[in-house]
């Protein structure tokens, strides 16, 4: 106890001090170990954190500024480029967004359509953060072998929209398109061979002895702490709290499925690993059993076959392009939307889901206007990195930057 | 616990005070007066179980007097999974709030965005300085009066650009 407020007097001595023991480092905001562009003003005796002094805002791009005069279906672009290693989820949380707004009601077929997507993205997110907490540690292979598998989800997507990190997918009411019968196949291949990779990743590190003295004990937070930081998904889970949007309050008929919620209890790096891990697994079950409804949906009623967009939407989702140029109607409902001329409802909404670090919500007023009056977007990275300084306090300098990437902070959701 | 439930709660606790009570898409909603924003929050983490706080953002509002701005908070109840959202109103000349840090710890970085974007006061806040945007910046960018376009062009008509 004496030894801490010796050091902290320290912190307070001018640079020039003989007395002063610690060194003030400069960690980012290009530092390679920081996984994007992240500031923090240590002051480190050794090898140990005393005080961190986190610097956001380098990439800041005023998103919510830029909302306000943008007609709601370009607002998608922006969603994207949060988290943008998810980008697909954020899509479709804005897009139910203005649904809650309209109070419409997308079709079972397409509910279970945007789950498939969202799971993959999710899959995409934590296979991410997970390799990389291994790069953190020393071990490079996990990450190579997995990002091949990530860039199958990519190739998925691509199938869906046309575009891979930025995915601008879906539409008001649905999707742009049908499905195509490659994304099926893609997606089936994807379901039946991933898991044997996913086997194979954990038996690389769950139990590697080097990789579990780096991270167990690494950067904890309690429970409590977690909660009182609003912290939210993967993070608190790993402290303990079962709270996951999908399961809460579900959106998009999550409450259909049938899947498990991980939890760690002590917070630390390897709980946070080790319940990334899990959901990637309750992800592919999801998957499959969202490919299992629809295809009963569709030996049901082989009409369904073609939906996949609400009816009740037409106003607000964008025609398809061979109705643009075949049919009057749809023309003019192209330029109508197009130009923005579509007003939304007055309202406040917020809508929540559960994205890859957690609750992304979306805080939208309208004033009855094309464009939102004010539009918010809750991003988790940006409210539980403010405790980082807590977390790696009197921790080592490398538990603090293996700390950093196991919080998985993405540098556009964090700066918005 | 349910809507109206808290609602009775929240008029026992707080009667006439607490007004404006709306249930938009299913969220309880209500106003406070500005002074009282921190008991209603204590009154809700203490005795109510709303330990969670989901968001916390501001609005302006140019056109009503005296009460340009609006704090705007998202509670959490995560034991009887029911949200609650309340607003107090400030005047742009004295945009005096006080802090919710001492109740959330995470309510420190959403203060200062708040105070970053639209110069809410927070009074209390350990440490209320800009955090997205440079030091240097001398207004408050979310406020409506900053257009999106830089001022000085006129090429650009707002009016076509769906917000005048």
């Amino acid at each position: 106890m004496e030894l801490q407020t010796q050091q902290q007097q320290h912190i307070k001595l001018s640079e020039d001090s003989l007395q002063k023991q610690s060194t003030t480092l400069n960690l980012g905001p290009t530092h390679p170990a920081t996984h994007g562009v992240f500031q923090n003003i240590m002051e480190i005796d050794g090898e140990r954190v005393l005080e961190t002094v986190p610097t956001i805002g380098y990439i800041h791009r005023a998103f919510e500024k830029i909302a306000e005069r943008r007609p709601y279906y370009q607002i998608t672009t922006l969603t994207d480029r949060l988290n943008y290693c998810s980008a697909p989820i954020n899509n479709m949380g804005w897009h139910m967004t203005i649904e809650k707004l309209l109070k419409l009601k997308t079709p079972k077929r397409v509910d279970y359509m945007r789950v498939i997507v969202m799971e993959l993205a999710r899959i995409a997110d934590h296979l991410v953060c997970n390799s990389v907490i291994a790069v953190d540690t020393g071990a490079l292979t996990p990450f190579t072998y997995v990002f091949q598998w990530r860039e199958k989800i990519y190739e998925i997507f691509e199938e869906v929209c046309g575009s891979r990190l930025t995915t601008n997918m879906g539409r008001v009411g649905g999707f742009e398109r049908n499905f195509s019968p490659v994304f099926w196949s893609k997606l089936r291949d994807f379901v039946t061979d991933f898991p044997a990779v996913m086997t194979e990743f954990e038996s690389l590190l769950n139990r590697n002895r080097i990789f579990m003295d780096r991270c167990i004990g690494a950067g904890p937070i309690s429970a409590e702490r977690a909660l009182n930081y609003s912290f939210t998904g993967p993070n608190l889970r790993a402290a303990g709290v079962d709270y996951d949007v999908r399961v809460a309050q579900p959106y998009c008929s999550y409450e259909d499925f049938d899947f498990k919620i991980p939890v760690g209890t002590t917070g630390d790096v390897y709980d946070r690993f080790m319940v990334r891990n899990g959901e990637i697994w309750q992800s592919v079950s999801i998957i499959k059993q969202a490919v299992e409804k629809i295809a009963k949906i569709e030996q049901e009623d082989p009409s369904q076959k073609d939906v996949f967009y609400a009816k009740e939407a037409d106003r607000y989702h964008i025609p398809p392009k061979t109705d643009v140029y075949t049919k009057m109607e749809a023309l003019i409902w192209h330029f109508k939307m197009i130009m923005g001329e579509i007003d939304a409802p007055a309202g406040e909404v917020y809508h929540a889901v559960e994205g890859g670090n957690g609750e992304v919500g979306y805080y939208l007023i309208s004033d009855g206007g094309r464009t939102p009056y004010r539009l918010h977007f809750r991003r988790p990275c940006f409210i539980y990195y403010q405790a980082y300084p807590e977390i790696v306090k009197d921790g080592l300098l490398s538990d603090a930057v293996v700390t950093l990437s196991s919080l998985n902070v993405i540098a556009g959701e964090l700066d918005a | 616990m349910t809507n109206e439930t808290l609602r009775q709660i929240l008029t026992d606790k707080f009667g006439e005070q607490l007004t404006d009570w709306e249930e938009p898409y299913g969220m309880l909603s209500f106003r406070a007066p500005a002074e009282m924003n921190l008991k209603v929050i204590q009154f809700l983490y203490d005795e109510q179980g709303f330990n969670f706080l989901t968001d916390l953002t501001g609005v302006h509002y140019p056109d009503r007097t005296d009460e340009e701005l609006c704090v705007v908070y998202h509670l959490h109840n995560l034991r009887a999974n029911i949200r609650i959202r309340f607003k107090v109103y400030v005047p742009v000349a004295k945009p005096d709030v006080f802090t919710a840090t001492a109740v959330f710890s995470g309510a420190n970085w959403m203060e200062r965005e708040t105070y970053d974007f639209f110069g809410i006061n927070f009074v209390g806040h350990p440490n209320l300085i800009r955090i997205l945007n440079v030091d240097q910046m001398d207004y408050f960018p979310m406020r409506k009066e900053y257009k999106m376009e830089d001022p000085t062009r006129t090429d650009k008509d707002d009016e076509m650009f769906g917000r005048g």
